[in-house]
């Protein structure tokens, strides 16, 4: 499997403690809890400070609770946020209102600043989220709360069987490359790319063709159309706690700072 | 239960109408462990696939004392365990656990046994310690002896495998075949692996064309070079067939050299 596609997939797995409290909740109430935070922070009128203040003061709280360190948590945000924040880099410029301030060749509006810090806060936020869910949850977990929670079951099984793959798939392109490669296959413009998507098509018949030995092999032990369980889960009043302790810290700002 | 498998004229074609099996004849009894022999394409997984009920052909098939058809697949399902040739098709779950317990729970069996066969199942192929870790973090042996788990864990009257020593090295291959000969039951191996098939097996059959064109003892057929070499098999250079010794099954006494048991049966043999 090449390194990169392994070390970005490695990043699924749980950081910190794994026996923090955190770390021991029913994956319903961290699904709630994060889910409720991000909620709360995006639909949250502009330049509402305290608001995201809150969430990040909770996020930050959840963090070290479960001693999740935040070099790791960089390196999971990072694949993400920057993306998120270049979509709203331009606002600033093009987005007139308030004091206008010259720097160089170049005009900024506080009204854009401001849109662009909430967007910044918001993202953020939801990314931190999402980050600090996976960082403390493992993903099987997060499908059986899921699925715990009503989601249709055939979008949590595609998703399990999507995560299962996802190792096998990149080990199948890492390979393919590789053997690329080293028949000296070294692209230098768009035109010799044609290899690149022989490669793809070649990886999705195998794909294709490895769905249907999974098939097989789940109806040669019984399958019959519903996923069977194997731990039930259960939702204690400690994470009832937690869910309260959550929005409790955030829902009243929001309400106050709405409010006319 | 009975868990033989008697084959009478099975035939299948694929969809593009080229014959796979021409006219199977192989019956298999209670307690017998089978290679099964041939080169590829031969029909080896054909074959292999029919026991379950995941393709049929025409002809007779009775396994495991169910006439199979339609209304027959789910409990023979149950009653016969396929360890297919890639692990990594028959590990889907997210955990080793939940993969073990996913036959059983498809059985309809409670909770509490369901983990009962886990950890037995588990036990049976000593990878206990890899329960709760993902199918893709385990060694290409580890996951074909866990594969091999999740199939014991049903229970099955008769065990059927498909290539199970491919892409393993010595030591690993070596540990696969201490948890096959720990396994009490029918038993079919479909492999190329001849000194596999000497060690584990009592009988082989081989399949050339889809048709069934040697069947006896492992030690008779694998010292008959015109009938391996005519069907493009062989056993490894310098490999002396009278030195293996024969693993004995759960219980039994001990294991003898096939040159002894070769001697037994007379001529064919060295």
């Amino acid at each position: 499997m090449s390194g990169l596609s392994n070390h970005a997939l490695e990043l699924t797995g749980l950081a910190g403690d794994p026996c923090s409290a955190v770390h021991r909740l029913d994956p319903r109430a961290k699904i709630i809890g994060l889910l409720g935070v991000t909620i709360l922070a995006v639909s949250t009128p502009l330049a509402h400070w305290p608001v995201f203040l809150a969430c990040v003061a909770v996020l930050a709280a959840y963090a070290s609770v479960a001693r999740v360190r935040p070099g790791a948590l960089w390196r999971r945000v990072r694949l993400v946020l920057p993306l998120v924040l270049l979509a709203g880099v331009l606002l600033p410029f093009v987005r007139s209102g308030g004091d206008a301030l010259e720097i160089g060749p170049l005009t900024v509006h506080t009204a854009g600043l401001v849109i662009f810090a909430t967007l910044a806060a918001k993202a953020t936020i939801g990314t931190l989220s999402a980050a600090l869910l996976s960082a403390t949850t493992t993903f099987p977990a997060v499908l059986r709360g899921l699925e715990a929670m009503r989601l249709p079951r055939l979008l949590v099984l595609i998703a399990a069987l999507m995560y299962r793959y996802l190792f096998v798939i990149a080990g199948e392109a890492g390979r393919m490359r590789a053997a690329l490669l080293s028949r000296g296959y070294s692209p230098r413009h768009a035109l010799h790319a044609g290899p690149t998507g022989r490669v793809a098509s070649a990886l999705f018949l195998r794909t294709y063709a490895r769905g249907e030995r999974v098939y097989l092999a789940m109806l040669a032990r019984g399958y019959r159309g519903a996923m069977p369980q194997l731990v039930p889960l259960s939702f204690g009043r400690s994470d009832a706690a937690f869910v309260a302790l959550v929005l409790l810290a955030v829902l009243p700002l929001r309400v106050i700072g709405a409010a006319p | 239960m009975s868990c033989a498998v008697h084959a009478r004229g099975l035939t299948y074609r694929y969809p593009g109408g080229q014959h796979a099996l021409r006219g199977v004849e192989l019956h298999v009894g209670h307690g017998e462990r089978v290679a099964l022999l041939g080169p590829n394409g031969a029909g080896k997984t054909t074959f292999m696939l029919h026991l379950n009920g995941l393709i049929s052909g025409t002809g007779g098939l009775e396994v495991a004392g169910l006439e199979v058809g339609r209304d027959t697949v789910h409990e023979l399902r149950t009653r016969v365990g396929l360890v297919f040739q890639d692990p990594d098709d028959q590990l889907f779950m997210p955990t080793v656990a939940e993969d073990v317990a996913f036959g059983p729970l498809n059985m309809g069996l409670d909770r509490a046994a369901v983990a009962a066969r886990v950890d037995e199942a588990l036990g049976a192929v000593r990878m206990e310690h890899v329960a709760e870790r993902a199918p893709y973090q385990l060694s290409m042996g580890e996951r074909r002896r866990v594969a091999i788990a999740t199939v014991l864990a049903m229970h099955p009257a008769l065990l059927v495998l498909d290539e199970p020593s491919a892409n393993l090295d010595p030591r690993a291959r070596r540990e696969l075949l201490d948890v096959l000969a720990g396994v009490d039951g029918t038993m079919l191996v479909t492999t190329h692996d001849l000194p596999l098939a000497a060690e584990l097996c009592e009988r082989a059959v081989i399949l050339a064309g889809g048709r069934v064109v040697g069947d006896g003892p492992c030690e008779h057929i694998l010292a008959d070079e015109r009938l391996l070499s005519a069907h493009d098999l062989e056993l490894p250079a310098g490999f002396d067939l009278r030195r293996v010794r024969r693993r004995s099954r759960p219980g039994d006494g001990p294991e003898p050299l096939l040159g002894a048991i070769g001697r037994d049966h007379g001529p064919g043999f060295g």
